[in-house]
């Protein structure tokens, strides 16, 4: 048994140092004061100084925040009612079934067939009005779509984890449908939609695919122009870019965690 | 339907409790017909279509896309697109296997960690599930560049010639696929492993089972509803990825996803890219209806 344990012990730090070495190193080169090859020629920070006066770089990053944000706030908004609209009506077994199944699409289709069906829909919708012009309006909407689906389904756990008694006291009380939902449904949900709202966000953040078929020459985001750059070749401003990515997904994550954690123990 | 009923302590008639359901319902559902299920069915219209001079859809049913996809071009048959297709399945099989080999020994590693560095861990394992796949794609560029040692030793051990990176090719495409897929493998497998009955592992090896045994008998059984869970995630966009091979294997060793891009990027072949999405959908269905056939027969034994 002590053999599996250590055999088990330097697997898992192997694995570690599998996912984490790449990361480090694009960390450890974005520091390193030279502009070619990988030889170590000292500590500098010119780099991320240099990312904050491409505005190219910079015109990415506020092009990322808005989509991430609007598809964020989107997302939440139609989710968190269609979570409410399928959990609280009786609707009969068959249309369940449908609803389940749409609902599911985004979830189970693989990333770049979504990609390929919006591109084809997008240069259908082009002939009737020219917002369909391949853009931040295509890219916000093609997020949307596969947040959606995420946002009802953790939206919809809560749902059923609350249950129906407290809704069910407060109709007994004579509450209006408005104040109903305003002052009971919602608040009881608001960790459940937080929680639907963060991943939404970082659903956002974290796609290329999607992004990359639906973008235009104005709506560059970060992902696409670390691809774009790496493609041709690959420069130290790049790895400071990519560090700073790094950075905040860290920051991210820990909020999540933290927050759900804060959930569960409540 | 204008019946009276109580649902939910309110009394109202059914017409009216099934307007308010349709009006939470419909702005999302709407959503997800118009931009999901409506371009899904004409994508499939799409494959059946041609293609005009200047990458215009025409619009003339024929077969020709799927032909050409099983490999009937101008110039007589080949077998490119099918190598290609088989390709993807075959690299999405060994990325999976290899993610869930390598997740157990790190599962039983975490779960048995104290509760204090527990989370430490598992939060280690999720900041690369969350990180941005074009960077931790292209960080594989660093480690496989000539200058570092591990390209050097494969030029010691003539494997490459010196001065080469070990990328673009099929080895860094694996590298890449199996660091990307491994958190998808071991975050559900861990909410498994978590809740292991170790009494079980206890009886068998009282009973002085193999280790081996314990393992098909005592253990895997108890993980197998996050073990499913992981291997869909992986296998299914793994057979759809085209960032890994587009940067890592280059036109070295195209899988279907790259295909797709290409059809919709350069080529501007649309109904040929709509056709082999259809492919890929139908391969994907295709296996997860075999994990599932085979599954039930796992739980039979």
């Amino acid at each position: 048994m002590k053999k599996i344990n250590l055999l088990v012990s330097v697997i898992a730090y192997g694995i570690m140092a599998f996912l984490y070495l790449p990361l480090i190193a694009v960390a450890f080169f974005s520091v390193n004061n030279t502009k070619y090859g990988l030889a170590w020629k000292g500590f500098t920070l010119d780099w991320y100084i240099k990312l904050f006066h491409n505005e190219m770089i910079l015109q990415a990053g506020l092009n990322t925040l808005i989509l991430a944000i609007v598809s964020t706030i989107v997302a939440t908004i139609l989710g968190t009612a269609l979570a409410i609209g399928m959990d609280r009506f009786p609707w009969p077994k068959k249309m369940n079934t449908v609803l389940d199944l749409i609902l599911h699409l985004p979830v189970v289709i693989p990333d770049i067939i979504l990609a390929a069906a919006l591109v084809v829909a997008f240069g259908f919708l082009r002939s009737v009005s020219s917002l369909f012009e391949p853009g931040l309006f295509n890219m916000i909407i093609g997020h949307i779509t596969f947040q959606v689906a995420f946002v009802t389904l953790v939206v919809r756990s809560r749902l059923i984890s609350i249950g129906k008694d407290i809704e069910e006291a407060a109709r007994d009380l004579y509450a209006t449908t408005s104040y109903l939902l305003w002052k009971i449904t919602l608040p009881l949900l608001m960790p459940g939609i937080i929680a639907g709202a963060m991943l939404a966000f970082t659903l956002s953040l974290d796609d290329f695919v999607i992004s990359f078929f639906t973008a235009g020459p104005q709506s560059v985001t970060l992902p696409l122009y670390i691809f774009a750059a790496v493609r041709r070749v690959v420069t130290p401003e790049i790895h400071a870019l990519s560090t700073l990515v790094l950075l905040a997904t860290i920051l991210l994550v820990f909020g999540m965690e933290r927050f759900t954690r804060k959930m569960n123990t409540k | 339907m204008n019946k009276l009923m109580i649902w939910y302590g309110e009394l109202l008639t059914q017409k009216h409790l099934i307007k308010r359901g349709a009006l939470f319902l419909s702005p999302g559902m709407l959503w997800l017909i118009i931009f999901i299920v409506l371009p899904g069915l004409i994508l499939i219209l799409v494959s059946f279509a041609g293609r005009g001079a200047y990458g215009e859809i025409v619009w003339e049913y024929s077969l020709d896309n799927y032909k050409q996809l099983m490999g009937y071009g101008i110039f007589g048959w080949t077998a490119d697109y099918i190598i290609i297709l088989l390709r993807s399945v075959w690299v999405a099989i060994v990325t999976t296997g290899i993610a869930v080999v390598l997740s157990y020994p790190l599962c039983f590693f975490i779960a048995r960690k104290p509760e204090r560095t527990r989370y430490m861990w598992l939060t280690l394992v999720i900041i690369p599930f969350w990180t941005n796949m074009v960077i931790r794609t292209y960080s594989w560029f660093l480690i496989l560049a000539p200058e570092l040692p591990f390209a050097k030793l494969a030029a010691w051990l003539k494997i490459i010639s010196p001065g080469m990176a070990l990328y673009p090719s099929a080895f860094a495409v694996y590298l890449g696929m199996i660091s990307m897929f491994l958190p998808f493998v071991v975050l559900p497998l861990f909410s498994s492993i978590e809740r292991l009955d170790w009494t079980l592992v206890e009886a068998a090896q009282d009973l002085y089972s193999s280790n081996i045994r314990i393992f098909i008998h005592a253990i895997l059984p108890q993980t197998l509803p996050g073990l499913s869970v992981g291997i869909i995630l992986t296998f299914v966009p793994a057979m759809g990825m085209f960032v890994v091979p587009d940067l890592l294997g280059g036109a070295k060793y195209m899988l279907v996803g790259n295909l797709i891009q290409q059809q919709f990027g350069a080529s501007r072949d649309w109904a040929f890219g709509a056709a082999i999405s259809m492919g890929l959908m139908v391969l994907t269905m295709f296996s997860l209806y075999l994990y599932r056939k085979k599954n039930k027969d796992m739980n039979l034994l």
